[in-house]
C-alpha cells in the first residue's frame, strides 16, 4: 500500500473519530446538572422569562435536533454565541487558542530537541553516573506538580533575581521578542514537565536496538560508539520517539491550565474553566472539539511520522 | 590458495568467559590458533562449541556478557589483548572484517546498501565516498549480484537473501582487509543460493588474496573453503590439520563421529496396495491475499509412512501444511482424512478432527511457552483432548516423557529455558503426541538443530512412528534428512508440485532438471565438490540455474 493511500485512509479515521467526540462532548454538556436559562438570568428570573430565553437559545428543542444544528455550524467554523456576553464563540476562542499555541510551539521547540539530544546522549553514556544523574533530574521535574514547578521558577528567575517577568501578560502590540521574553517563564515550566518523558523514551527505543545484529555488525564494522548510536540505532528508533512527541505536544496545548493561572496567561485553558463554572455551554462544546481535533491530528501526524521513517512503508519491494 | 604467506594471526591459550548466574565461567579453555595471509581456515564445532566466540575474539571484540580473560591474539604485530579499545576498533573494519550468519538482520534496515558499505571506507579515509560506490558496483559485480550498478541503491528488505550475503561479503571487502571472519555465512540460505554465496566468497577471497576464518556446522561446506580446518568441541580444541587429510583420515572419535551422521538412514517402507489414505489432498490452492501461494497440489499420505516435502524457501512448503492444519483456508481442492472431507478452517472442525492433525515446529525455543513446565505444556493437550485429569493425567505425561527418552522425574517440574535445544524439540514431539494422534506434521524440526542431535530426533520420531503407526509429513529442505527418513518425497516449486514418487526412484536418475538441481547442490565432503559442479554448470550460469 502506498503512503497517500495510509495517510488518507488515517485521516478519513480522524474525521470519524472527531465526528463520535462531537457526541460525547454534546452529550456531556447536557448531563451537566442545572438550567442554563437559570444560570444565566439568576435566582430573581419567572417562568416567563425563563421560558422566553430558552426559546430564544433553541433549548426547547430535543437534544439531537440541537445537536445536528450545532454540529452543522461547528462544520462552517460557526459554533454559536457565547452566553456570557452574547458575542460569537470562534471570537471568544479565537485570540485564547492563538496564545495557547504559541506558548504550546514556543515550549515545543526548546523541549523535543533538548528531549531528543539528552536521551541520545544518556544512551550513549548508559548506566553512567551522567545517565542517572540526567535520569533523577528529568524524573524529579516530570513528578512535581506544574504549579510548583511555575513558582519556583518565578521564585528564582523572577523575584529574587528579577530576569524574567513573573506575570505573562501579553497585548497585541508587543513585538516578538518582547513576547518570548513575556512568555518564557510558562514555556519553561512546560518544558520541565514535558522533556523527561521524551528522554526516557528516547533511551529507551535506542538501547532496545543495541541487542540488534545489525548494531554488532556497525561496532564490528570499527564505527566509534556516537556513530553507532545516531546513525545506526537512532534511525530505527523513530517510531516509539515521535508517538510520545506527539502525545506531549498535545499535552502542551491542552494540558497547561494550571500553568496558565499560574502565570496569568490568557489561554484556552483557562478560558474553559471558566466557560464551565459559568455553564457558558457553547464555549465548552467549541473548547472541547478542538482539544480533541488537536490530539487527533497530532496522533495523525506521528502515524504519518513513523510511516515516513519506516523504509519498508517507503519503499515497498 | 597454494600461496600461504607470512603469519598474519597468533592466537595463544586464548581463555574467554561468559557471566552468568551472577558468576563468571569459562567458556573457551585455552585454544591456539595461527593464520597466515591468504590462507583460510574452517572451524568447526557443534553450537556451544566456541565459533563464533573465537572468531569475534579474533578480531578483539567479545559480546556483551563475555571477556577475554587470559592468552593472547596477536594481529600482525598489534597484541589486541592489550592495546587500548580505540586501537582495536580502529582494525575493524579496515583490516579485519566480519560477515555475519544472517546478513538480513544484519544489514541496518534503515539505510541503502550502497550507504553501508561506503561508511568504514570513508569513515577511515581509505577511499572517498563517490570512488567507494564505484568500488562498491565492481565488487558487487565480481560476486555476481544482478544489476550491479543498481542494486546497491535498495534498502536491504528489497533485496533477497542470498543477494544480501553476497553484498555484506563486497562490503567486507570495501576496504581490502587483511582477514575477514565469515560466522556461518550461508546456514540460513537454501542449497541453490548456497552454491552462488559459496563460489563467490571462494572467488573473492582468493582474487585479493585475503585471509579468512570460515566458521560453520557444515563439514561439507567448510571442506569447500578451507585450507586448513579445525575442530572444537565445547570450547576446547579436538584436532587440527589440512583440508585433504582431515577429511580422508580424521584422527580423534569426536570428528569421526561428526564424519559420520548422515549414515543414518532407515529402511524404505512400500505403500500399502490398498487403504485408505490417512491424509488425502487433492487439488489444493490457496493464497495470501491477492498472491496465489499454493497451485494445484495433490499428494496422499498413508500410515505408518513419512512423506517428505522438499523445496526451497517461498515453495508452499508450510503454506500447504498450514492449508492441512486449517489455520489457512485454502481457495479451492479439497482435505480428506481418512476418506472424510475436512471443513476448510479449523474452526469448523469437530475437535476429534483437530485431535488427529497435529505439529511439530522447526523453532523448539518459540513453540514452548517459557513461563509453563514442561509436565503442564505436555498435559495440556492430555486434558483438552483426552480429557484426563489428576493422577492419570500425571501418569499420562510421565508415559510420554518416557517416550520421548526424558526422565519424567527431573523433567516434569523444569521451564523450556532450562533445556537443551534438543531436548526442547523432544518436548515439542511429547505435546504432539499428547493429543494421540494419528497423523503429524514436522516442519523443519531438525534444521535448528546440530547434525548430532538433529540424528537422535529422527532416530526418535523413526521409532514413534513404528510404534504408534504415525504418518508423517516432513517438511524440510535438507536433502540429507529426506534420505535418512523418507518413504516419500514430493518436490515443490514456486507452490507447484514438480515431481513426486517413492524415495528409492526420486533418488534415482532420471530426475525433474529442478530435482537434478536441488540435488546436485547438496555440499559433498570431497573438496573439489564445488568447482567440479562450477565447471559442470559453467560459472556463469550459477545465478540463473539457481534461481529460474
Amino acid at each position: 500500500m502506498d503512503v497517500a493511500r495510509i495517510v488518507l485512509m488515517r485521516l478519513g479515521l480522524g474525521l470519524v473519530t472527531l465526528l463520535v467526540i462531537s457526541a460525547l462532548i454534546f452529550g456531556a454538556v447536557e448531563l451537566l446538572p442545572g438550567d442554563i436559562a437559570q444560570s444565566v438570568l439568576g435566582q430573581g428570573a419567572t417562568e416567563e422569562t425563563l421560558a422566553a430565553l430558552r426559546t430564544e437559545l433553541g433549548l426547547d428543542r430535543p437534544a439531537p435536533v440541537r445537536y445536528l444544528s450545532w454540529l452543522a455550524g461547528a462544520v462552517v467554523g460557526d459554533f454559536g454565541v457565547s452566553l456570557l456576553n452574547q458575542s460569537p464563540v470562534a471570537e471568544v476562542i479565537g485570540t485564547r487558542f492563538a496564545n495557547t499555541l504559541f506558548l504550546a510551539t514556543y515550549a515545543a521547540i526548546i523541549a523535543v530537541p533538548v528531549a531528543i539530544l539528552l536521551g541520545v546522549i544518556v544512551a550513549l553514556f548508559r548506566n553512567t553516573i551522567f545517565d542517572r544523574v540526567a535520569n533523577i533530574a528529568t524524573l524529579t521535574s516530570i513528578s512535581s506538580p506544574e504549579f510548583f514547578l511555575g513558582y519556583i521558577l518565578i521564585l528564582y528567575f523572577s523575584v529574587k533575581t528579577g530576569w524574567f517577568p513573573s506575570i505573562a501578560k501579553v497585548s497585541d502590540g508587543m513585538s516578538f521578542f518582547e513576547l518570548l521574553e513575556r512568555t518564557f517563564l510558562p514555556a519553561l515550566t512546560m518544558v520541565l514537565v514535558v522533556v523527561a518523558h521524551m528522554m526516557r523514551m528516547t533511551r529507551a527505543a535506542i538501547i532496545n536496538l543495541l541487542a540488534s545484529p545489525y548494531i554488532e555488525m556497525a561496532r564490528l564494522k570499527g564505527a566509534p560508539g556516537w556513530k553507532v548510536i545516531t546513525l545506526h540505532a537512532l534511525p530505527n528508533a523513530w517510531a516509539p520517539i515521535i508517538n510520545v512527541v506527539a502525545l506531549n505536544l498535545a499535552y502542551l496545548v491542552t494540558g497547561v491550565v494550571l500553568v496558565e493561572v499560574v502565570f496569568v496567561y490568557p489561554g484556552i485553558g483557562q478560558l474553559l474553566v471558566d466557560a464551565v463554572t459559568k455553564r457558558d455551554f457553547p464555549v465548552v462544546q467549541a473548547c472541547c472539539l478542538i482539544f480533541a481535533a488537536t490530539f487527533i491530528l497530532l496522533n495523525l501526524a506521528a502515524d504519518i511520522g513513523s510511516i515516513l521513517t519506516n523504509p519498508r512503508l517507503r519503499h515497498p519491494k | 590458495m597454494a600461496n600461504k604467506g607470512n603469519l598474519l594471526l597468533e592466537i595463544e591459550d586464548l581463555r574467554i568467559e561468559a557471566y552468568a548466574d551472577e558468576k563468571w565461567f569459562e567458556i573457551v579453555h585455552g585454544v591456539d590458533l595461527t593464520l597466515r595471509r591468504g590462507e583460510v581456515m574452517g572451524l568447526i564445532g557443534e553450537s556451544g562449541a566456541g565459533k563464533s566466540t573465537i572468531g569475534l575474539a579474533a578480531m578483539g571484540f567479545a559480546r556483551d556478557g563475555c571477556r577475554i580473560s587470559g592468552g593472547s591474539v596477536e594481529f600482525d604485530g598489534l597484541e589486541l589483548t592489550t592495546t587500548s579499545e580505540a586501537d582495536r576498533r580502529r582494525l575493524r573494519g579496515s583490516r579485519i572484517a566480519y560477515v555475519a550468519q544472517s546478513a538480513a538482520a544484519s544489514f541496518n534496515p534503515a539505510h541503502k546498501l550502497i550507504d553501508q558499505h561506503t561508511e568504514s571506507p570513508v569513515h577511515y579515509r581509505i577511499r572517498k565516498r563517490m570512488e567507494s560506490q564505484e568500488d562498491a558496483m565492481e565488487l558487487y559485480q565480481r560476486l555476481r549480484l544482478p544489476t550491479p550498478r543498481e542494486i546497491g541503491f535498495r534498502y536491504p528488505h528489497q533485496v533477497s537473501g542470498g543477494q544480501l550475503q553476497r553484498a555484506m561479503t563486497a562490503m567486507a571487502m570495501s576496504c581490502r582487509p587483511d582477514m575477514i571472519i565469515f560466522d556461518e555465512p550461508t546456514t540460513a540460505l537454501d542449497v541453490t543460493t548456497q552454491i552462488e554465496v559459496l563460489a563467490a566468497i571462494r572467488d573473492i577471497v582468493n582474487q585479493f588474496n585475503t585471509a579468512a576464518i570460515y566458521i560453520t556446522h557444515d563439514l561439507a561446506v567448510v571442506a569447500q573453503m578451507a585450507d586448513v580446518i579445525k575442530v572444537l568441541l565445547k570450547g576446547d580444541e579436538v584436532e587440527e590439520a589440512d583440508t585433504e587429510s582431515m577429511l580422508k583420515n580424521p584422527k580423534e572419535d569426536y570428528t569421526k563421529s561428526l564424519w559420520a551422521v548422515r549414515s543414518f538412514q532407515r529402511s524404505q517402507k512400500q505403500r500399502p496396495g490398498d487403504g485408505v489414505p490417512v491424509v488425502e489432498v487433492a487439488n489444493l490452492d490457496a493464497s495470501y491475499g491477492p498472491v496465489k501461494v499454493l497451485d494445484d497440489i495433490s499428494f496422499d499420505i498413508h500410515a505408518g509412512m513419512t512423506v517428505a516435502v522438499v523445496g526451497e524457501s517461498g515453495s508452499g512448503k508450510s503454506t500447504a501444511a498450514r492449508c492441512i492444519t486449517g489455520l489457512l483456508p485454502p481457495t479451492g481442492g479439497t482435505i480428506r482424512f481418512k476418506g472424510q472431507e475436512l471443513p476448510p478452517s479449523y474452526l469448523n472442525r469437530s475437535k476429534d478432527q483437530l485431535r488427529q492433525a497435529q505439529m511439530i515446529y522447526q523453532m523448539a525455543d518459540t513453540a514452548l511457552n517459557p513461563k509453563i513446565r514442561i509436565g503442564n505444556i505436555i498435559g495440556r493437550p492430555a486434558e483438552f483432548y483426552g480429557g484426563l485429569k489428576g493422577t492419570n493425567l500425571k501418569n499420562r505425561v510421565d508415559e510420554l516423557l518416557d517416550m520421548i527418552e526424558l526422565d519424567p522425574s527431573k523433567f516434569y517440574a523444569r521451564y523450556p529455558p532450562e533445556l537443551s535445544g534438543g531436548q526442547k524439540q523432544r518436548v515439542g514431539i511429547a505435546r504432539a503426541l499428547a493429543a494421540d494422534p494419528t497423523f503429524i506434521i514436522c516442519d523443519e524440526v531438525t534444521s535448528a538443530l546440530d547434525q548430532l542431535v538433529a540424528e537422535g530426533i529422527l532416530k526418535l520420531l523413526d521409532r514413534l512412528q513404528k510404534d504408534l503407526d504415525l504418518a508423517y509429513m516432513f517438511i524440510t529442505h535438507d536433502l540429507a534428512t529426506v534420505r535418512s527418513i523418507a518413504d516419500e518425497v514430493v518436490v515443490m516449486k514456486q507452490g507447484k508440485v514438480v515431481e513426486q514418487g517413492p524415495k528409492d526412484v526420486m533418488f534415482k536418475p532420471p530426475h525433474h532438471p529442478y530435482t537434478d538441481l536441488l540435488l546436485s547442490s547438496v555440499p559433498e565432503m570431497d573438496p573439489n565438490w564445488l568447482s567440479t559442479l562450477l565447471e559442470e554448470r559453467g560459472v556463469d550460469n550459477i545465478g540463473e540455474a539457481a534461481s529460474s
